[in-house]
């Protein structure tokens, strides 16, 4: 990727990288995500906003060891299957590369996902990562 | 539509070519091509390239290589379809002669990716996926493969060494060719150690950052003459997918890969049960087994383990990439495409010396860009 100042292109990708946003065809029913001009499932083009729970489980994944310009391996990358039965590309975060396995159940967190433009001058982005789903513990103490 | 033939093909070794550009490279495979058919002009120059732009820094290939090359004024320009680029060249050459619109055309394909050090290259090569959601967050195209290839062990319960048959016996099959890139062989040890790249992903079972080019000469029934060695271009398509896996409701079916085989099947009459090689899109083992599956060699989850008895070997049920494919030969993305052709040409020409397939009559080809968002079929018959 260049090192561009495209700061406009992230910008535009605010509704579905930090609130995981996608499309429900009005018609059908049908979600999809990222957004598309029509309605996968019936094609049809009457569709609204929809935002995804941000819960599922990993449905594949691996540990990138050399990474492409704007990156620093090794980090972990995974397609996970979102609760509402659509799938996400995205990085895995505050988890050991040996507890992952597939069906691991995570959930969305926003973290910064590269620095962009000249090093130390340019902006972060911000976008969804996804880490184990935090389990509430029935030993938890109610909070004072 | 015209019937079309290949009635000369051209190529350059494919390696790390220091002393030469794209210029030197493109023109060197057009001319060879050329020669071969015994000509000296065409109408149009079609150009497969991927990555000109992001790592040379040149585009407007089709005007570069029609001046380089010696065949101006004649309408030329690029094709780009990700690492599918070069079958995507061959097949507008094809339909531009198949449409009545040119007599001659040459199409040619082309890579130069060692002008760039490997951390720009994999960022080039990651441009072939979904920028916005797959690039952006991190994806190499290792890294989809890889998640590719898990998936695949999961669901069919087999092993990284499973995937091993393929890449040694391209290496193997690389040995005699004296374009390829890496003519030694490879043992299943060598393969298993190998450095992991993205896992499950190691070094050997992915396919070399290299340059090359290669081009065929396609031309009309009229445009024929007695002492050429016409091979038929039986059936040309093409299909795409979603840019991105997450898309794709069957992660494990590349559907624009097994789309284009079954249009090129219906047209050219032929199935997979008729093809005396497979030119396969090798550029990751994984790849290797789905467009295997795609193509109906092996059905859904078998590809393993008919790889294993040696069935996609020399003088096994259906040889694939006879002359190392594009994890042995090389793979300069988008000249892989015109690779493929070339030397399914070579094959049912009979010109294939130690890499000739017995007997061989008809070929498929199929060229795969982006994961299997795009890809490129070719049924060729002697």
């Amino acid at each position: 990727m260049p090192e561009a100042m495209d700061l406009p292109r992230y910008r535009r990708l605010t509704a579905p990288y930090y609130r995981l946003e996608g499309r429900r065809c009005k018609k059908c029913g049908a979600v999809q995500f990222p957004a598309r001009e029509a309605c996968g499932a019936c094609r049809g083009r009457e569709q609204e906003p929809y935002r995804f729970s941000g819960r599922g489980t990993v449905f594949s994944f691996s540990e990138v060891a050399m990474a492409p310009q704007g990156f620093s391996g090794p980090y972990l990358v995974a397609l996970v299957e979102l609760e509402e039965g659509v799938r996400v590309t995205a990085q895995l975060t505050d988890v050991d590369p040996d507890e992952v396995e597939i069906g691991m159940p995570v959930e969305m967190v926003t973290r910064r996902l590269q620095e962009r433009g000249p090093q130390g001058q340019g902006y972060l982005v911000y976008g969804y990562k996804f880490r184990p789903a935090l389990v509430p513990k029935a030993s938890t103490p109610a909070r004072p | 539509m015209r019937d079309v033939f290949i009635i000369g093909a051209g190529q350059t070794p494919v390696g790390e070519h220091w002393d030469l550009g794209l210029r030197d490279l493109g023109a060197s495979a057009i001319r060879a091509a050329l020669d071969d058919a015994t000509i000296e002009t065409v109408d149009a120059l079609f150009v497969g390239n991927m990555l000109g732009g992001a790592i040379n820094g040149q585009e407007n290939l089709g005007a570069l290589l029609a001046d380089a090359a010696g065949l101006l004024p004649a309408e030329a320009w690029k094709v780009e379809a990700a690492c599918a680029s070069g079958g995507a060249a061959v097949r507008a050459a094809a339909l531009s002669v198949a449409s009545g619109a040119h007599d001659v055309a040459v199409a040619v394909g082309i890579e130069k990716m060692t002008d760039a050090v490997s951390e720009s290259v994999t960022a080039g090569l990651a441009s072939a996926s979904d920028c916005d959601y797959e690039a952006s967050h991190g994806l190499s195209f290792t890294a989809l493969s890889a998640l590719l290839m898990r998936r695949y062990m999961h669901e069919h319960g087999v092993s990284r060494e499973d995937f091993a048959p393929f890449a040694v016996s391209a290496h193997r099959n690389a040995a005699a060719n004296e374009n390829a890139m890496f003519r030694e062989p490879i043992s299943i040890e060598e393969f298993v150690r190998s450095s992991q790249v993205a896992s499950p992903i190691g070094v050997l079972d992915a396919a070399p950052v290299c340059d090359g080019a290669a081009a065929v000469v396609i031309c009309s029934r009229d445009a024929l003459q007695g002492h050429h060695r016409a091979v038929r271009i039986a059936a040309s398509a093409a299909a795409t997918d979603t840019i991105g896996l997450a898309g794709r409701a069957d992660l494990l079916t590349l559907g624009a890969a097994k789309r284009s085989a079954e249009k090129a099947f219906a047209a050219s009459g032929f199935g997979p049960k008729d093809f005396d090689l497979f030119e396969a899109h090798d550029a990751f083992t994984i790849i290797t087994a789905l467009s295997v599956e795609a193509c109906g060699f092996a059905p859904r989850g078998e590809a393993l383990k008919r790889a294993a008895h040696g069935c996609f070997a020399r003088g096994g049920c259906i040889p694939l990439s006879t002359f190392g494919g594009l994890k042995a030969r090389g793979h300069p993305v988008g000249a892989s495409g015109a690779y493929q052709i070339v030397e399914a040409t070579l094959q049912l020409r009979r010109e294939a010396g130690p890499n000739q397939v017995p007997g061989a009559r008809v070929a498929l080809t199929q060229s795969i860009g982006g994961h299997g968002s795009v890809a490129v079929t070719h049924v060729l018959e002697a």
